[in-house]
């Protein structure tokens, strides 16, 4: 099966379509986007692996 | 014993004090402290490293004119890596500002360290607003009328015009840019200077001896 130049650009996009308006969280007085919220998210999670993640062990350290 | 002599030039007191404020041991080291070896402390230079890819990018971009992304997938791909390099540098640089505060970093005489950091956030954030007004489309359109009703009421729309986008460019890439790499600098030479912080409760005996401080 061979893919025409158009499925192949459709394949190599964005896993998800970026391409309409945004979706916000309402919350009261507050309101974000879903991307950011997604964003600030993925933030808190590596910072939290930061700290609790073992740092691998190099050659010669003290 | 006589003391050494003090320069009279100005060339000599200032290789004195740049020598005696930055010893160059202490520069280029060769050993960290045992507690540096932790995720939290990798935030900062891959902030440094994602800033190079967004001063690379950026540059690409200079040469080639601000509208030469409209029309080329090489401009539409160099655009894209500086606006992701952009992401990853403001998010590594708040993950480092998060463990920093919660390391209190501004003790033993880092207060300057801190200032420098908290600076480059400040400036960074400014940088990338201009950036926002730069990219000659309906978004930066959107954000530029906004912007000026918020700066006109500040006070400051006659100085800084969101609306003009030649000056918005020249901020952008030269004015900005120049402001927040001399302050990363400045940041990284204290770092150096006064060592990275240690945890609130550090066994002494896990700190390099020049990097202890009173």
């Amino acid at each position: 099966m061979t893919l025409a130049p158009h499925d192949v650009t459709r394949v190599l996009a964005a896993p998800i379509d970026l391409n309409h308006p945004g979706h916000y969280v309402h919350w009261g007085v507050i309101q974000i986007s879903v991307a950011n919220l997604v964003v600030i998210g993925v933030m808190i999670v590596l910072f939290a692996l930061a700290i609790f993640l073992p740092f691998p062990k190099g050659r010669g350290r003290r | 014993m006589t003391a050494p002599a003090v320069s009279r030039t100005w060339t000599g007191r200032a290789r004195e004090r740049i020598v005696r404020e930055l010893p160059p041991d202490q520069m280029l080291p060769d050993r960290q402290p045992v507690y540096v070896a932790s995720w939290i402390y990798v935030f900062g230079v891959l902030s440094l490293a994602a800033f190079l890819v967004v001063l690379v990018s950026g540059g690409v971009l200079a040469l080639k004119g601000p509208q030469w992304w409209h029309r080329s997938t090489t401009g539409h791909y160099f655009n894209s890596l500086h606006l992701w390099s952009v992401e990853l540098f403001m998010a590594f640089m708040v993950i480092h500002l998060w463990g920093k505060f919660f390391m209190a970093a501004w003790r033993g005489r880092r207060a300057m360290t801190w200032i420098t950091g908290a600076v480059c956030f400040l400036g960074s954030i400014g940088t990338a607003f201009t950036g926002y007004l730069v990219q000659s489309n309906l978004d930066s359109q959107w954000i530029s009328t906004q912007a000026k009703d918020g700066l006109n009421s500040a006070g400051v729309g006659a100085f800084f015009n969101v609306l003009d986008f030649g000056q918005m460019l020249m901020w952008h890439i030269v004015l900005l840019p120049l402001v927040v790499g001399f302050v990363i600098g400045i940041h990284i030479l204290q770092v150096r200077r006064r060592g990275v912080v240690p945890p609130m409760e550090i066994d002494p005996r896990d700190l390099v001896p020049e990097q202890v401080t009173p």
